[in-house]
């Protein structure tokens, strides 16, 4: 309770850290200043162990972030016909220029798009990419197509917290943003010699 | 004519893709200059000081008397020591949750019609002008929130917390977007809201006019639409969240102008 009446006041310094008692009011009303609305309920309010983690400003423990990450790298579901790069980087480059879905003005929680240059350069003539990821520009011209880029990558874009715990990136297929076959377009407009991500 | 020259020079560096004059585009300095000495949210404004002094509701009375907390029908520098802890409703407050207080207890409309309402229609939208008017009123002025109080040092941190929240299909938190200097999304130029000069930069610059699409947006829509992109559940209107995460921004933005209302793209 002191550390709740001390934080205001330090307000340049670090961020508190919430005692048990601040973490469930905030929790609380995590809940209760929302309602469910469309296809958006109120399950979206409520942490995995994942998001809970990654809650504040401080990074968990690197025992802790393993072993978060060792549990995300276990939801990750490889191609089921062991085909990675055999998308349409043209349907790719759609997907990564979509930032629609899963708002609640949203009808369908499908057909979503993947957001990419929200945060991503990607094709280097896209000016108004946006920053907040690394620039993926040139991305399989750069890094070649070797089994084990290959699989990396499939895996980032299935679910970027095996790889970090508290990545920004969403979970993409962990998640049921993209299908498996939008994650293979979105694959092949990254490693197609022929994408413009590669030119 | 110089407007046009402007707005047509804006379009071509575009649409040639010239990275290095984007980079100024992106910012979006040359349109706010532009519209520097004609906010299109002078129509709210005006509108909105119309409200103040007409009597509606069931109650069949006026503004005049609400109490924003410098005392009765004081509108000047009201905004600026937004949101307050106020002793009559035993709530920390912002400026649109005052007025649904106003509204009721003085002129008798249900504060149910604007939460359960949508924004820019019915009461909600009388609401926004008010809230125009209201802002205009601080612009200028230094934002002074007193965060002394127990409960708003309380609001300040579940704010705080509120902010680091990752939640929603997405895994985002404000946090994820507001968390460092000099990131855009796409074209758009993202404040760190986690130092003070970063949430000034919010806080400052909202309620706004939104080029974009010839909207007025107060603080509260603000909030709404960064939870609808987040992929959150729908923030209910006035809602604690909504104040917490005010709190936070504006105690950060103690001491810097106001320039309210704020022109967006």
């Amino acid at each position: 309770m002191k550390r709740l009446l001390i934080a205001p006041l330090a307000l340049c310094a670090s961020v508190a850290v919430a005692s048990p008692e601040l973490e469930a009011k905030v929790e609380e009303m995590m809940l209760t200043s929302f309602k469910e609305s469309g296809i958006a309920s109120l399950d979206r309010q409520k942490r995995d162990a994942v998001q809970k983690a990654c809650s504040s400003p401080e990074l968990p423990d690197s025992a802790t972030m393993k072993k978060l990450e060792e549990a995300e790298m276990a939801t990750i579901q490889w191609p089921s016909n062991g085909d990675y790069l055999g998308g349409d980087w043209k349907q790719g480059e759609k997907i990564a220029y979509s930032g629609r879905g899963l708002t609640w003005t949203d009808a369908s929680p499908h057909n979503n798009g993947g957001g990419c240059y929200n945060c991503h350069a990607m094709d280097p003539k896209e000016v108004s990419a946006g920053t907040i990821g690394v620039s993926l520009e040139g991305y399989g011209k750069l890094r070649g197509n070797s089994e084990e880029v290959v699989k990396y990558t499939w895996g980032k874009l299935w679910n970027a917290k095996a790889y970090n715990a508290c990545s920004n990136m969403p979970r993409n297929g962990y998640g049921g943003i993209l299908t498996e076959e939008q994650i293979r377009h979105l694959m092949a407009y990254l490693f197609d010699p022929a994408s413009p991500v590669n030119q | 004519m110089r407007k046009q020259l402007l707005a047509t020079a804006v379009s071509a560096s575009l649409a040639a893709g010239a990275a290095s004059v984007l980079a100024e585009d992106l910012n979006f300095d040359e349109y706010r200059q532009m519209l520097a000495d004609g906010n299109p949210a002078e129509l709210f404004e005006m509108e909105g000081e119309e409200l103040w002094v007409t009597a509606r509701g069931p109650k069949n009375a006026t503004l005049e008397q609400c109490d924003l907390g410098l005392g009765a029908g004081v509108v000047e520098g009201a905004a600026a020591q937004l949101p307050r802890y106020f002793e009559d409703t035993g709530k920390v407050q912002d400026l649109e949750s005052r007025l649904m207080t106003c509204m009721e207890t003085l002129q008798g409309i249900p504060s149910d019609e604007i939460i359960n309402g949508k924004f820019r229609q019915g009461e909600r939208a009388k609401m926004a002008s008010l809230v125009a008017y209201v802002v205009t009123h601080s612009n200028g002025k230094p934002v002074n929130v007193d965060l002394s109080h127990p409960k708003m040092q309380e609001m300040y941190a579940l704010g705080e917390q509120a902010f680091f929240y990752r939640t929603g299909v997405m895994d985002f938190a404000c946090a994820t977007c507001h968390g460092e200097d000099g990131k855009r999304i796409r074209a758009t130029s993202l404040p760190n809201i986690t130092t003070d000069k970063g949430a000034a930069e919010g806080w400052t610059t909202w309620p706004a006019y939104r080029v974009s699409n010839s909207q007025f947006w107060t603080m509260q829509h603000r909030l709404w639409d960064c939870f609808r992109q987040q992929r959150t559940a729908e923030p209910v209107f006035g809602s604690d969240v909504t104040i917490a995460l005010s709190v936070f921004m504006a105690g950060k933005s103690n001491g810097a102008e106001a320039a309210w209302p704020g022109v967006k793209r």
